[in-house]
């Protein structure tokens, strides 16, 4: 699904700055990855790459056998909106859509009929128990409420992965919980999750587990979250 | 689309409103402008349409120089074969040509009263070609210059002189010298600050009072003699053909003297395209403002747009998505208000009409008016929207580009 080759990122802010040293990663479709190190080793940096929202200086990328480089951004936009769903730490909802239109609208830049978009939204906020939320707007949503919205919009156009960038960041722990079952529950239905985070609680709810440091991957850890369920609450 | 640019203009109502504002005024100015501006050009174009601006009066005169054997100081003559050779020398700046034929002082009198005035023979097409205004009767007709009738036009002077007023005139008879014509119509004064020349038909004054065919002026109705350049131009191709016909020096300054009604014409013509020129270009520039502050108001939206931007780029849209959404956002700010500006320019020339459209002047017996109808076409109207609707192009286009241009993960990372 997601094939990484000695892929390098500097970037030149002042001083340059080289963030990402020769990734070599390969993600199977079903995976369930989160990518783990501390402030400033990259992991951001990866995700950004992954999800074409940044570009990278050497190696290859291909996402679903389409090598993606040097993309137009008109390319780039299509590909983010139909290969990859995006959830944010800070929820990115925009302020004054309801939970309907946040949901609906990677559909609008598909060219789907207002009818129709807000039809499958209602669909998706309904499967995540949030029909009755339906239009109301980002700012009357609980941190919960707002990310399983945010979660809906993801998986609207039904994409390839999902990446997660600290999808828990803002949240308290009991809502953390629910949320990275969601995305356990996603996983199970098929779908290729990628989650970056820097908590290990959040880290061993995944099955493997990519260790950053540096620019360089430390190890690769597999993990068994049903094994480490019974002392999930507690290493968070 | 639109939903989502009205949802955003109405989350920013006072600065909308203001921004839309300068639009409004903008327009509205420049409608205002043309509108009184138009006021003053239609004032004008009135008042010179009582004139025969598109007259050239050609008198034979007398050389300076001596000339193909002939010696200086010779009278020229003018007679009926100068009329169609006058046509033909600029058929493309002549229009028609009549011949006038003077008679000198008479003595008109009837039974109680007499007074001394002088007659002209003309033809009919003469009371057009000199736009003369008849108070009562008619004009000398064809029949008169085909039977040389004895028959007059006189002037308002005279016929109050003799008769009284006007309208009293016309059937009266009025002895001239020793023969008795009789008064078919009167011509007003207007123009003419008590001239008293009166005309007959042109055959009858060659054949009472002239020794010789000779024609004493040719009136000329021209067209296109809009500028000096043309104006003089026709003056030298004029004076060629006479010299040829009445063999004087081409450049003799005195054979023939062409006096062209109104030489300022063509000045005129020119301030009055000035005075639109500066009332379109101040109109413009005070809209010009307004749309700089659309396109300043737009570029602080981007900014605040920014993390938005980065979201809809990341969910999925393409640059020209946000291109098209930024400037129709501006289109319809401008279209909008400038319209509101458009409407409320127009109504405010009407009110100027209904209150002024009709300012006049009295200067000895004549009315000018000094600002007539001051309104504007609906075309310029027109043409004004459109404008409109470029200005709110350009003036979203800057700050459009801006939001395209950021990329991505920079527009997601902006708070």
């Amino acid at each position: 699904m997601i094939h990484l080759e000695n892929i390098h990122k500097t970037y030149h802010a002042g001083q340059p700055l080289h963030v990402l040293k020769g990734i070599d990663l390969d993600i199977e479709e079903g995976d369930f990855v989160s990518i783990m190190g501390a402030s400033g080793s990259g992991k951001s940096t990866l995700l950004n790459i992954l999800g074409i929202l940044d570009h990278y200086d050497e190696g290859t990328y291909r996402l679903g056998g389409t090598l993606i480089k040097n993309l137009s951004e008109s390319r780039a936009a299509d590909y983010r909106n139909r290969m990859i769903g995006f959830i944010f730490q800070s929820f990115n909802l925009i302020g004054y859509k309801n939970a309907l239109e946040n949901v609906a609208l990677p559909l609008f830049y598909q060219g789907v009929s207002r009818r129709k978009r807000n039809a499958l939204a209602m669909e998706q906020l309904e499967r995540l128990g949030l029909k009755d939320r339906a239009h109301h707007l980002p700012n009357e949503l609980s941190g919960g409420q707002k990310q399983r919205v945010a979660i809906a919009r993801s998986i609207i156009t039904n994409p390839q992965i999902l990446l997660a960038d600290e999808p828990t960041g803002a949240l308290d722990s009991t809502t953390s919980g629910e949320v990275m079952q969601l995305l356990a529950d996603l996983n199970a239905e098929g779908r290729t999750i990628i989650v970056v985070t820097h908590e290990r609680g959040v880290a061993y709810r995944t099955k493997k587990i990519v260790h950053l440091k540096d620019g360089l991957i430390e190890h690769i850890e597999i993990n068994d979250p049903a094994a480490n369920r019974p002392f999930g609450e507690l290493m968070k | 689309m639109f939903q989502e640019i009205f949802t955003h203009l109405f989350q920013n109502k006072l600065r909308t409103a203001l921004t839309g504002l300068s639009v409004s005024v903008g327009i509205f100015l420049l409608i205002f402008l043309l509108g009184a501006g138009n006021g003053l050009i239609h004032a004008f174009e009135n008042n010179m349409s009582m004139f025969a601006v598109d007259a050239v009066r050609i008198y034979p005169g007398q050389t300076s120089k001596p000339f193909d054997g002939l010696k200086e100081w010779r009278f020229i003559n003018f007679d009926q074969n100068d009329i169609a050779s006058t046509q033909r020398a600029l058929p493309q700046h002549i229009s028609e040509v009549t011949p006038i034929t003077e008679t000198g002082q008479h003595e008109l009198a009837n039974d109680a009263h007499s007074l001394s005035a002088s007659l002209e023979g003309v033809y009919p097409q003469y009371v057009n070609m000199e736009k003369i205004l008849l108070l009562a009767g008619r004009f000398i007709n064809r029949a008169d210059v085909r039977e040389s009738r004895k028959t007059m036009v006189i002037t308002q002077t005279v016929a109050e002189e003799l008769f009284g007023e006007a309208d009293k005139a016309v059937g009266q008879l009025v002895r001239v010298d020793s023969l008795v014509f009789r008064v078919v119509g009167v011509r007003s004064t207007r123009g003419d600050f008590g001239e008293t020349t009166s005309y007959i038909p042109f055959t009858t004054a060659q054949t009472v009072y002239q020794k010789a065919p000779y024609v004493n002026r040719l009136l000329l109705r021209t067209v296109g003699l809009d500028t000096k350049e043309a104006t003089e131009r026709f003056d030298a191709t004029m004076r060629r053909s006479f010299a040829a016909r009445h063999r004087f020096a081409p450049d003799d300054p005195t054979a023939v003297w062409i006096n062209k009604a109104s030489s300022g014409s063509e000045e005129q013509g020119k301030a009055m395209s000035l005075l639109r020129i500066g009332l379109w270009t101040i109109g413009l520039l005070t809209l010009l403002s307004g749309v700089v502050s659309i396109s300043n108001i737009m570029l602080i939206t981007v900014k605040e747009r920014t993390h938005e931007f980065g979201i809809r780029k990341a969910l999925g849209a393409r640059p020209w998505s946000i291109l098209r959404s930024v400037l129709a956002e501006s289109v319809i700010i401008t279209a909008f208000f400038g319209y509101i500006g458009l409407v409320a320019g127009v109504v405010a020339t009407e009110w100027m009409n209904r209150r002024s459209g009709e300012m006049v002047m009295e200067i000895a017996d004549m009315k000018f008016y000094t600002f007539l109808d001051p309104t504007v076409d609906l075309h310029i109207a027109l043409g004004a929207l459109g404008v409109l609707i470029v200005s709110g192009l350009v003036a979203g286009f800057f700050p459009a580009r801006k939001a395209v241009r950021v990329k991505p993960i920079e527009a997601l990372n902006t708070k």
